[in-house]
């Protein structure tokens, strides 16, 4: 694999978590790589550690040990206000409780990264393009007629639809998605299933975690994490 | 911008924002009425004694007074500064009307009525001749009997809602008054049987100054009669003040100086004179030094009230605190969604800041407006209050006061609204400071294993 096809590379990843007065130790020296364009399944039994490997490569956690880099750039030597630009441009989240604010409506969710960086002025002058993007990813999520509703009003595959369109508005380069379909019902699951393959097809690169084989399968490439490390 | 629509939405959304917005309205709304109440008294009270005193007053508290006033009168009235100069004879006296032997000791005081109505705002004290004081000494029926201006709580009655029953044909009922005739030296003037002087006046006129204790204890009279009485117009004639008012445009701390340093200059030269050395007990003193001892009460109460409203404000700092640190606290979620999306701790800081503020601004509008609608009808009711439950909050009977004060001081309410406004971001700020603090992981509560 050559390195400058990676997208995003943690080398070496160790952290450990305080439970009281015991440390658990949950990941020990993990490494994972991904390609441009890849959709990669991370599977591992509850505990084994691969929600944290994903919050660890957005920036979510800092890991005590080890290192990541994205397009070759460590996470380590970027400040915390490049570490915001890469959380808000570069990457995209979808969490297994979808994680919308109530206080918003659908489009208003979707279209919040967009409007984060952006000054009072400099939202006004861009958001006709911000809301049009925003229209097109609900009708690409097939949430076009619940813009306006709240997030109570959706069901839990709308909501995680509505979440996708959230991760995509800014274009991000890699999109992490934690268990995704892990709160939605088979049918729910699949349909989200299918648009995330529709998004890898066209290109977007994919970082998934599932406990589930069967899911995992449907991803391009799966990596198992065991006893903190990738297998 | 999203922080402003999420700090809108925060505010209006959440029940416990309502709390926090009440909370500051309530102690807007007490700040923006007490205030008002007690400043409009405290400033009613200063013109009251403004009006009673002139601007400056030249003078002794000794009840012998000070010679050669006429020749300072006349330095006085030939500099640029002043307008008006009245002299008084200040002293106690039993008085006794009509056909009553029981005499009661009170304030005399001798002035020339229409110098000291263009010295003081006597001319508008009075009730019969207002703004014609050079009848103000002539009794109704015979104007050739000496007449009396008596303080009103003195002569009339005042029913519940503090209105005084003014008889529209006043008689001229005959007014006793005995004094003690001192020397220059503080001595009894005279011995034996004639040890006092007494004379018969009549009923002229009510005055009314709005100051308890002056309305409650003074008798005005004719300066010349007043002058004899004390035994003040021999050997060499005194007063016990002299009242000054300033043209317009004159700074009191100015002319009270200009006139000290002319009072020095006379004094130095006149000390050597028979009875000169009461000269030097003489002072002059701004009309706020000269009535110190009764304003400086209320400025005190007036000082003590804004105190006990800094503990209401910090009362609602800790509210606006404990309300913040339960919101802020409900929203981690939120906090750590706004952080997975590129949202930096100074972001949150501000989102939650700009909340407070807009809690800040509404709570104190709601809590202006309550005021200012309370404060508009606080006389009316007040008289309800009297009507329905004979609550009354001031005894008209007993304090000198006609309406209770209603006039919103804007400058009072913007500093109000702003120390509302900064106790809420007080309150807000370690709340959110401390979300800012927290990892997005933490937040999001998904460090799950």
């Amino acid at each position: 694999m050559s390195r400058d096809e990676l997208i995003i590379e943690a080398q070496g990843i160790f952290k450990s978590y305080k439970m009281g007065l015991a440390e658990v130790r949950v990941l020990k020296g993990a490494d994972i790589a991904v390609k441009k364009g890849e959709f990669v399944a991370i599977v591992g039994a509850s505990g084994s550690g691969k929600s944290t490997l994903l919050h660890i490569l957005g920036a979510l956690d800092r890991p005590d040990k080890g290192i990541v880099k994205f397009e070759n750039q460590p996470l380590s030597e970027m400040s915390g206000g490049r570490l915001n630009r890469y959380r808000n441009k570069m990457v995209g989240f979808v969490f297994q409780f979808y994680h919308l604010l109530d206080e918003l409506n659908v489009m208003e969710n979707v279209i919040l990264p967009a409007m984060v960086p952006a000054g009072v002025i400099g939202w006004l002058s861009k958001r006709g393009n911000v809301k049009k993007r925003g229209k097109e990813l609900l009708e690409a999520v097939g949430l076009a007629e619940r813009a306006v509703h709240k997030p109570y009003q959706l069901s839990g595959g709308e909501r995680q639809r509505a979440a996708i369109a959230r991760a995509l508005i800014n274009e991000p380069t890699l999109l992490l998605a934690d268990e995704p379909t892990g709160n939605l019902d088979s049918v729910t699951g699949n349909g989200i299933l299918e648009l995330l393959e529709k998004l890898n097809r066209a290109g977007q690169t994919i970082v998934m975690v599932t406990h589930d084989e069967r899911i995992a399968r449907r991803a391009g490439r799966t990596v198992t994490l065991a006893d903190g490390k990738v297998k | 911008m999203y922080k402003l629509i999420l700090a809108f939405r925060y505010l209006y959304k959440r029940r416990a924002s309502y709390f926090a917005a009440a909370a500051v309205a309530l102690c807007v709304f007490i700040v923006v009425v007490v205030m008002t109440v007690m400043t409009g008294l405290v400033g009613e009270f200063k013109k009251k004694n403004y009006n009673f005193t002139g601007d400056c007053v030249v003078g002794t508290e000794s009840l012998v007074g000070f010679p050669y006033y006429e020749d300072f009168e006349k330095i006085l009235r030939g500099v640029d500064f002043v307008e008006a100069v009245s002299p008084v004879i200040n002293s106690y006296a039993f008085v006794s009307a009509g056909d009553s032997q029981q005499g009661v000791g009170l304030e005399i005081i001798g002035i020339d009525p229409n110098l000291h109505g263009r010295a003081t705002g006597f001319g508008e004290m009075i009730y019969y001749h207002q703004n014609d004081t050079s009848h103000v000494f002539e009794p109704a029926g015979d104007k050739n009997l000496p007449g009396c201006v008596v303080a009103i709580d003195l002569w009339a009655q005042r029913d519940s809602q503090g209105e005084y029953f003014y008889d529209p044909t006043p008689e001229a009922t005959p007014i006793s008054i005995t004094c003690f005739p001192l020397t220059a030296r503080g001595a009894l003037a005279k011995a034996g049987t004639g040890l006092v002087n007494t004379k018969t006046f009549y009923f002229s006129d009510s005055f009314q100054s709005g100051l308890a204790r002056v309305d409650g204890s003074v008798v005005f009279l004719p300066f010349d009669e007043a002058q004899l009485l004390c035994g003040m117009k021999e050997p060499i004639s005194r007063v016990s003040r002299l009242h000054i008012k300033f043209k317009p445009g004159i700074n009191l701390e100015d002319g009270c100086l200009k006139v000290g340093k002319l009072w020095e200059q006379f004094s130095d030269k006149n000390q050597g004179k028979p009875d000169g050395i009461l000269l030097a007990d003489v002072k002059v003193q701004s009309w706020k030094q000269n009535r110190r001892e009764f304003i400086a009460a209320m400025e005190k109460e007036q000082v003590m009230l804004t105190a006990m409203f800094v503990l209401v404000g910090l009362t609602t700092v800790f509210i606006i605190f404990v309300v913040f640190y339960m919101i802020v606290s409900h929203k981690t979620k939120d906090i750590g969604i706004l952080k997975s999306v590129g949202a930096s701790g100074v972001d949150v800081v501000t989102l939650f800041l700009g909340f407070s503020a807009m809690l800040g601004v509404a709570g104190s509008a709601v809590g202006v407006a309550a005021g200012l609608l309370f404060l508009r009808n606080i006389n009316t009711i007040e008289k309800l209050l009297f009507e329905k439950f004979g609550f009354q909050l001031w005894d008209r009977t007993l304090y000198a006061i006609g309406d209770i004060p209603s006039r919103l001081d804007l400058t009072m309410v913007a500093i109000v609204v702003c120390c509302a406004v900064l106790a809420c971001l007080a309150g807000a700020i370690l709340p959110s400071v401390r979300a800012a603090g927290e990892r997005p992981v933490e937040t999001l509560q998904v460090s799950q294993l």
